[in-house]
């Protein structure tokens, strides 16, 4: 369908890379139907005049979506979920190796960085299941150069992931798909919730509803991190 | 991935929660109660709850009610009775009892707006676990963990895109809760990679005895 789009390489590496492609990726947001839905489609022909309209893809929210660069439908807010879970297994990866931390808290760090490997895994399979190609793992690098900081980083991205995946659920096609999605949403919340308070801010910031991220958001913040 | 709470058979002292130790105080009081109430199906006050629903979201939508209302009174009786809990635990129970609160309230208002009968608050029995601060920590970590699943469980069952959006915004909330209770009560604040789900025939049952 789209011959413009290599599965191989990953969606944010090419943001990160190429200054232009950030540019129009941020004009997404603020694009709106015919423009961002032009920019969106990136040369491929499936402007198609045929009135298509169903209930489940409104055009005019769907079409400046960010998410198209990872995949159609439910298939780009996984691979979009396993980008951000690699960036999450990476970055505790890396602060587990740092010698940053020890006794209880390193113990804290490794059972979340093993339950973001795990997420990595279970979308990289449902990637597959879905009939797609799994988003290659984003070359990253991560500020270690304190303690403090690390806790501060990890608790952002914590509340980020969580934000990420309840930004995505109305969005969600397959009930199977929104169901592992829930899953990892109120773990990603449980592991901000207790990195918030060991960086003393509250667990619940937003007070008592949480509040969602949209992807346009959630990548520019990690933007700065990609290699 | 889509792991499950698991009740082995309707009685109440056969009751299998994943992840939650048998031997803490509040399981031992539920299955207390299990043995006072007997082991009954679900109660009136419940079964009105899905009774009065016109569709499956209002059913949804007054199950949410009824675990929010038991929440709420769980954190206002509390935090009035149970002595011995550090001040900065203290604080997160006001903080906590104050948002489920609000989720009663939302509920409330969202059930009405969709043309619903809100049920009433139940009545409730905590039995002992007010009796220390360890109790009261631990039947809360049963009350936010089962919450959590709960919502899980119910979620893709909504029809309506911003009623999921909504649930979602308060799942998010209840598995903040239940990290931080778990964490000042020393227990690990995320004990899976994959949060279990549970029905509401099995949510049901394990607030049965909360229910007086």
């Amino acid at each position: 369908m789209s011959a413009t789009r290599n599965p191989e390489s990953s969606a944010l590496q090419r943001i990160a890379r190429d200054p232009h492609s950030r540019r129009k990726f941020l004009a997404l947001t603020g694009g709106t139907g015919v423009s961002a839905a032009l920019l969106a489609a990136c040369g491929d022909d499936d402007e198609e005049t045929t009135p298509t309209t169903t209930e489940e893809q409104p055009m005019d929210e769907t079409g400046g979506d960010p998410l198209a660069d990872f995949g159609e439908g439910d298939l780009g807010i996984v691979n979009y979920a396993l980008t951000l879970e690699y960036l999450e297994a990476g970055f505790y990866a890396a602060v587990i190796k740092s010698g940053l931390f020890k006794g209880d808290q390193l113990a804290l760090l490794k059972v979340i960085g093993d339950h973001e490997a795990q997420h990595v895994d279970a979308l990289t399979a449902t990637a597959k299941d879905l009939g797609g190609t799994p988003a290659p793992e984003p070359k990253a690098n991560f500020p270690l150069d304190s303690a403090e900081e690390v806790v501060a980083l990890a608790a952002t991205v914590e509340n980020l992931g969580a934000a990420a995946y309840l930004g995505q659920a109305a969005a969600i096609q397959s009930p199977d798909v929104l169901a592992a999605a829930l899953s990892i949403h109120t773990v990603e919340a449980r592991h901000a919730a207790v990195l918030n308070t060991l960086a003393g801010e509250p667990p619940t910031p937003d007070g008592a509803f949480a509040v969602p991220a949209d992807a346009e958001t959630v990548l520019a913040e990690v933007q700065p991190f990609l290699a | 991935m889509n792991q499950k709470i698991e009740v082995a058979s309707p009685e109440l002292a056969s009751i299998e929660v994943e992840n939650l130790s048998r031997s803490t105080f509040i399981m031992k009081g539920a299955l207390a109660a299990g043995a006072a109430y007997g082991a009954l199906a679900v109660g009136p006050l419940v079964r009105n709850a899905f009774a009065q629903a016109e569709n499956g979201d209002l059913e949804i939508l007054n199950f949410a009610l009824t675990l929010e209302y038991l929440e709420a009174a769980f954190y206002a009786e509390g935090g009035k009775q149970v002595k011995g809990v550090p001040s900065d635990v203290a604080e997160l129970v006001k903080t906590f009892g104050a948002e489920e609160q609000e989720h009663v309230d939302a509920l409330t208002a969202t059930i009405k707006d969709l043309g619903g009968k809100p049920v009433k608050a139940p009545g409730v029995d905590f039995g002992d676990a007010f009796a220390s601060a360890d109790s009261f920590l631990a039947t809360a970590i049963v009350f936010e963990d089962l919450g959590v699943s709960a919502y899980n469980g119910a979620a893709p069952a909504i029809k309506s895109k911003d009623l999921l959006a909504t649930a979602g915004g308060i799942v998010q909330i209840e598995a903040r809760h239940a990290a931080s209770i778990r964490y000042a009560a020393g227990e690990s604040p995320a004990p899976d990679a994959f949060e279990p789900s549970a029905t509401t025939d099995e949510v049901l049952k394990a607030v049965e005895p909360f229910l007086a």
